[in-house]
């Protein structure tokens, strides 16, 4: 009972400062300006969908996050630090499946998993069987990638969900080419990882079934005219 | 709050990861392999059928000819170094992996030697008897290619890393990495002639070392900041 309660107590207390947190930001791409002003803090238990159309920069907010587009304005905090200052501890604690998932085609699902999950941390091989199994890949672990379909590809990475022991989870696009058995028990898993204090971060253009789901909807966000600022009242 | 991650993997860990990963990848795909090393084995077999099969006259232009076609064959096989990593993803994992870029790349380029270059190096003594070589000349040319194929993977990846983002980036590789090879080709080759001709040939084989010790030393950075770049733009 003791340890149960000290799992649950951080998430959310007043006096932890968020996982991650936004300060007026913005991006630009080719001088065209994509979103600003984003004031956003993402704690721990939170679920949170990024929307907007096409092309509106969920991708490139999420690479702003990772540190893997450093043009941005604005600042964002990792436990209250800038993150630039905490990249190596924000990295530990990171697991990010983008649309290029890093599973490669002339390796084995196994195989795959045993490369991705090391870069990260130590796994063993009845781990990593485990978790194929759980992505519904028992019996496919030794096939090469071309015998496998576009949903089973995806399935290989994200079996790394099942590996992970990071907090944050940020996914691109997670349901592309997923069956509806496969995306319900992706749910169920972003439900549990939430519940045990970590958060998750996605784009989707679908609405999932997730009762405490936040939703940041880039469209909110998007630039005013700088002639525009001078009536900005509320 | 979650278990903590059960304490960071090891580098050496990840870099054996890295290392079966790449090994088994390029021996999935032996064509790509291959190919440098049939390259390499088809022009020197054509050349006595072009030049002369005069024994004379080929053990004259055997050296600088071995390494000429062995620095092709090289060049050859850059492009594809890391094309198919960017483009499955696979380059923006390891950037988001806790281990330094640096060493992962290492092990990257150590291994695309080991398919290419070492290949390359082991046929050469064979090749050489096809272009009557002289006897003494082999040791020498052996070596020099064994450290000079390894340079010229170093170097050559840094080419690979720049145009990695290009859709077509061969051309722009060869003319980015050409020059800098040029100081390689003229040690690999005055190794060999050197030998042929009966003079020491430990000073050029000694400055090609310091080429080596350098690439390795250098070239990571290079590369890694290179692919940087790419990912991030």
């Amino acid at each position: 009972m003791l340890i149960q309660s000290s799992i649950q107590s951080p998430i959310q207390s007043p006096g932890h400062p968020p996982l991650l947190s936004f300060k007026q930001v913005a991006c630009r791409r080719d001088s065209r300006t994509l979103f600003a002003g984003i004031d956003y803090a993402i704690h721990a238990g939170d679920i949170v969908q990024i929307t907007g159309p096409n092309g509106i920069g969920k991708t490139t907010l999420l690479r702003a996050i990772m540190g893997l587009m450093p043009d941005y304005d604005g600042e964002i905090y990792w436990q209250g630090q800038p993150v630039d200052n905490a990249r190596y501890d924000f990295t530990r604690e990171l697991l990010f499946i983008g649309h290029l998932t890093g599973v490669k085609k002339s390796l084995t699902p196994r195989e795959n998993l045993q490369f991705l999950a090391n870069l990260q941390g130590r796994v063993s091989l009845s781990e990593i069987d485990d978790a194929l199994a759980q992505v519904g890949l028992y019996g496919y672990e030794d096939m090469l990638g071309d015998q496998l379909s576009a949903g089973q590809y995806r399935r290989v990475a994200l079996a790394r969900l099942y590996l992970n022991h990071t907090l944050v989870w940020i996914l691109d696009e997670p349901y592309t080419a997923l069956d509806i058995e496969a995306v319900a028990s992706l749910e169920a898993l972003f439900v549990a990882h939430a519940k045990q204090g970590g958060c998750v971060i996605f784009t989707s253009h679908q609405a999932p079934s997730i009762a405490e789901l936040k939703v940041l909807a880039l469209t909110d966000f998007q630039s005013q005219p700088l002639w525009n600022e001078g009536n900005y009242e509320k | 709050m979650k278990s903590k991650p059960p304490s960071a993997t090891p580098l050496s860990r990840t870099l054996a990861a890295v290392f079966r990963r790449e090994l088994r990848i390029a021996f999935r795909q032996q064509s790509d392999m291959l190919n440098p090393v049939l390259f390499f084995l088809m022009v020197v077999t054509m050349m006595p059928l072009g030049i002369s099969p005069q024994a004379s006259i080929l053990s004259e232009l055997a050296p600088g000819l071995l390494w000429v076609i062995a620095l092709l064959a090289c060049l050859l096989s850059l492009d594809g170094l890391f094309r198919s990593d960017y483009e499955d993803g696979t380059l923006e994992q390891c950037m988001l992996s806790t281990q330094p870029l640096y060493f992962i790349v290492l092990v990257k380029v150590l291994v695309h030697w080991l398919t290419t270059g070492l290949p390359l190096t082991l046929v050469a003594p064979l090749l050489g008897v096809l272009l009557s070589l002289p006897v003494d000349g082999f040791v020498p040319l052996w070596l020099s290619l064994l450290i000079g194929t390894a340079t010229l993977s170093f170097v050559g990846a840094i080419g690979a890393a720049l145009t990695v983002s290009l859709r077509k980036g061969g051309l722009l590789l060869s003319l980015i990495i050409m020059p800098l090879y040029v100081p390689v080709l003229i040690f690999g080759a005055s190794t060999v002639r050197y030998a042929v001709d009966g003079v020491g040939y430990n000073s050029t084989l000694a400055v090609l070392g310091g080429f080596f010790a350098l690439a390795l030393v250098l070239a990571p950075l290079a590369i890694a900041g290179a692919l940087r770049m790419s990912v991030e733009e």
